[in-house]
């Protein structure tokens, strides 16, 4: 059977298998679309959101930005999961006690006032609209290398598939698919990470084999990792390298932009009880963390291999104890056969630049004071001969380095479309419930009845999968940019907003939105100045470089200090300006509250 | 108005344990994988420093029990001031 019959065969199954659920699952309430009639259980919640939360970039793309960094990009692991805290200890209850449908509700009520309420709308579409467009480039991404396919007949199949299930579904067909998808996506990570971390240290759980002995050598992994990569004059693995303010500030920019993401936010919404919306956030958490403690494994027995490829002496003893691989053997040997497989997707080149019939792979400008120094001197060598090694790769190429069977392949190509589908069906019902609940049903036309109302959400669900398949088949150029753009702007306007509604009672309408804005313009305006006005290149103001940052922060981190703009704004105009209702006060005592929850499942 | 009081020590007790919980989320990411790594440099685990392991794996875990102890100790209040579900 070749490997193309067998990827269609599995992905084909999975597919099945989510129209099955999407038929089982349809939504007949507004309750049900919205909110999957609150009747989720809290670890069946949790697999949905950890499905929900981990998109293309955590499935495919956050192993390799770990593997060609080390400790420095520690600052994803650490991101991506601590948000979780956060939304246990400061969020999820009390919105979950709250019992209405959309973030954007919860700033309107809390916050007396209908712009309040459109700003949050804004921050949601901008959101979770450039956070769509990555998940529907990576389904086309997917289909387009693994079914044979144009990447746009690809992205048609996609957004058909997500049209049955979110359409039909709402929140109550996402929900029973995303955990289908978070079972396939979970298997198809760790059955490779598996292998390879037994091939290497004999240690079949990767989280403990990455700390312990690499076999081959007898050396700890992680120090037979950073003698290979500095002898090739690259950074150290395990080593600090990156502005420590920098460090601190992206990681808590990350941890509150999750905190802050309405997507996840509402997955909140469908547990029963306020007690189950905090046990659900440590269940989400569980699951994220079984594919988040095996991605540094991944990143870096995949760097360690990719590298002994390319230096075959480093497998057993010095790196340079054998000539580096030849031209001829990349092109010819079968266990190589997977270099050419990447080689026809162009995330990976090489040309033997000083033709010697070997390629020899090392860091240009580190390799002054390294051992690759004399390498060069002796060997004549005219610069890094393995020219383009894209971070996907370490996940996506993964079986074939490991040399792992054909169905495992295809499994890991139905784990990235489970990921990037998942993600964009929670996005696009994010999307469609501000747009029917908070724009129509909530300011355009607030008389009509449940039943239109769930015909317009559908409506909404089925516009926002064209809008998101469109901008997919046509990605703006900013696309790769907009992931700092989404978590800067959760941060800086909807955690601080959310945050200050349920724990400061003084805060009142003019201090949130006055404070919105002030968070949102200032990062947006930071982003703008170094990546270009709307991201359009030759436009930034000022070079994007760390000596350029004020403080040495990079937009990406800058979401923390527009989330600290915004406290201070809404603050200081809170407290010029009129008391907060008394019946407002009284909103705020009752979602403090965890009694009384179940009453409002019949809203 | 008793049920104010009632609802005010709560909302004290619960406001300890989330201050409990973030300080210690505040010390595990950003003391012991990030700040203070260079002070945990002397005790070695698996070829690097626990410093490393915080950054890479512990600070997960240390999540997932922070959130599971939350959890417990909030259920425990809500009964106790007669306010769980």
């Amino acid at each position: 059977m070749t490997q193309f019959t067998l990827n269609l065969i599995v992905i084909g199954m999975s597919f099945a298998l989510y129209i099955g659920i999407a038929i089982w699952a349809r939504a007949g309430s507004t309750a049900e679309f919205y909110a999957a009639n609150r009747g989720v259980g809290p670890v069946t919640n949790g697999m949905a959101t950890a499905a929900d939360w981990m998109s293309a970039a955590s499935f495919i793309s956050m192993a390799g930005l770990i593997a060609f960094t080390g400790y420095d990009n520690s600052t994803f692991l650490m991101g991506w999961t601590g948000g979780y805290v956060l939304l246990a200890l400061l969020l999820a209850p009390y919105l979950r006690k709250f019992g209405k449908f959309t973030v954007p509700e919860f700033i309107g009520d809390r916050f007396y006032s209908r712009s309040a309420r459109i700003i949050g709308v804004i921050c949601l579409l901008i959101i979770s609209i450039t956070y769509v467009i990555g998940q529907m480039t990576g389904v086309a991404v997917t289909f387009a290398r693994y079914l044979e396919v144009s990447n746009a007949t690809g992205l048609w199949i996609g957004a058909a598939l997500v049209f049955m299930y979110a359409v039909l579904g709402g929140m109550k067909g996402i929900t029973y698919t995303q955990v289908a998808q978070y079972i396939v996506l979970i298997t198809a990570y760790t059955i490779p990470a598996i292998f390879i971390s037994l091939s290497l240290t004999g240690n079949f759980l990767p989280p403990l084999g990455l700390f312990s002995t690499h076999d081959a050598s007898g050396m700890a992994f992680l120090a037979k990792l950073d003698q290979l990569v500095t002898d090739l004059g690259f950074r150290s693995y395990t080593g600090h390298h990156r502005s420590t303010l920098d460090m601190v500030l992206f990681t808590l920019a990350l941890m509150i932009g999750t905190a802050g993401l309405p997507h996840v936010i509402i997955r909140f919404f469908t547990v029963p009880k306020v007690s189950d919306a905090r046990k659900s956030a440590g269940w989400a958490l569980v699951f994220i963390a079984l594919l988040y403690t095996v991605a540094p494994a991944v990143g870096s027995m995949a760097r360690f291999n990719l590298t002994a490829t390319m230096w075959p002496g480093a497998t057993t003893g010095d790196t340079f104890s054998q000539p580096a691989v030849s031209l001829e053997a990349i092109e010819t040997a079968p266990e190589l056969q997977w270099m050419r497989n990447w080689q026809v997707t162009g995330l990976l080149a090489w040309e033997d630049k000083n033709g010697d019939g070997l390629i020899q792979y090392y860091n240009e400008a580190g390799a002054a004071n390294e051992p690759i120094a004399s390498v060069i001197a002796e060997q004549g060598l005219v610069g890094n001969e393995l020219t383009t090694v894209n971070n996907d790769i370490m996940v996506l190429a993964n079986p074939e380095i490991a040399n792992l069977p054909g169905w495992v392949i295809a499994i890991v190509a139905a784990g990235g479309l489970a990921a990037a589908l998942s993600t964009a069906a929670g996005l696009l019902l994010a999307i469609s419930g501000a747009v029917s609940h908070d724009l129509i049903k909530g300011t355009l036309a607030p008389n009509i009845s449940e039943k239109t109302e769930l015909l317009v959400a559908r409506i909404s669900m089925a516009f926002s999968i064209l809008v998101a398949t469109l901008l997919g088949l046509n990605p703006p150029g900013f696309a790769a940019q907009t992931v700092a753009l989404a978590f800067g702007l959760a941060a800086s306007s909807i955690f601080p907003v959310l945050m200050m509604g349920i724990f400061v009672k003084r805060i009142n309408k003019h201090g949130a939105i006055w404070g919105m804005i002030a968070g949102m313009a200032t990062t947006i305006v930071y982003i703008f100045v170094y990546k270009g006005w709307f991201f359009i290149a030759g436009t930034n103001m000022l070079p994007d470089t760390p000596d350029a940052w004020l403080f040495g922060i990079s937009p990406a981190s800058f979401g923390v200090i527009g989330a600290l703009i915004n406290f201070i704004v809404a603050f200081l105009v809170s407290n010029m300006t009129e008391e907060t209702p008394a019946e407002v006060q009284e909103l705020v005592e009752s979602i403090r509250i965890p009694r009384g929850a179940g009453a409002a499942v019949s809203h | 108005m008793s049920d104010r009081t009632s609802s005010n020590a709560y909302w004290q007790a619960n406001l300890r344990i989330i201050y409990i919980c973030i300080a210690i989320w505040a010390v595990v990411s950003y003391g012991f994988a990030i700040l203070l790594r260079p002070l945990l440099a002397a005790i070695p685990i698996g070829g690097t420093d626990l410093g490393f392991w915080f950054a890479q794996q512990g600070s997960i875990l240390i999540y997932i029990v922070l959130i599971f102890w939350y959890t417990a100790r909030m259920n425990k209040l809500d009964a106790e001031h007669g306010v769980d579900e």
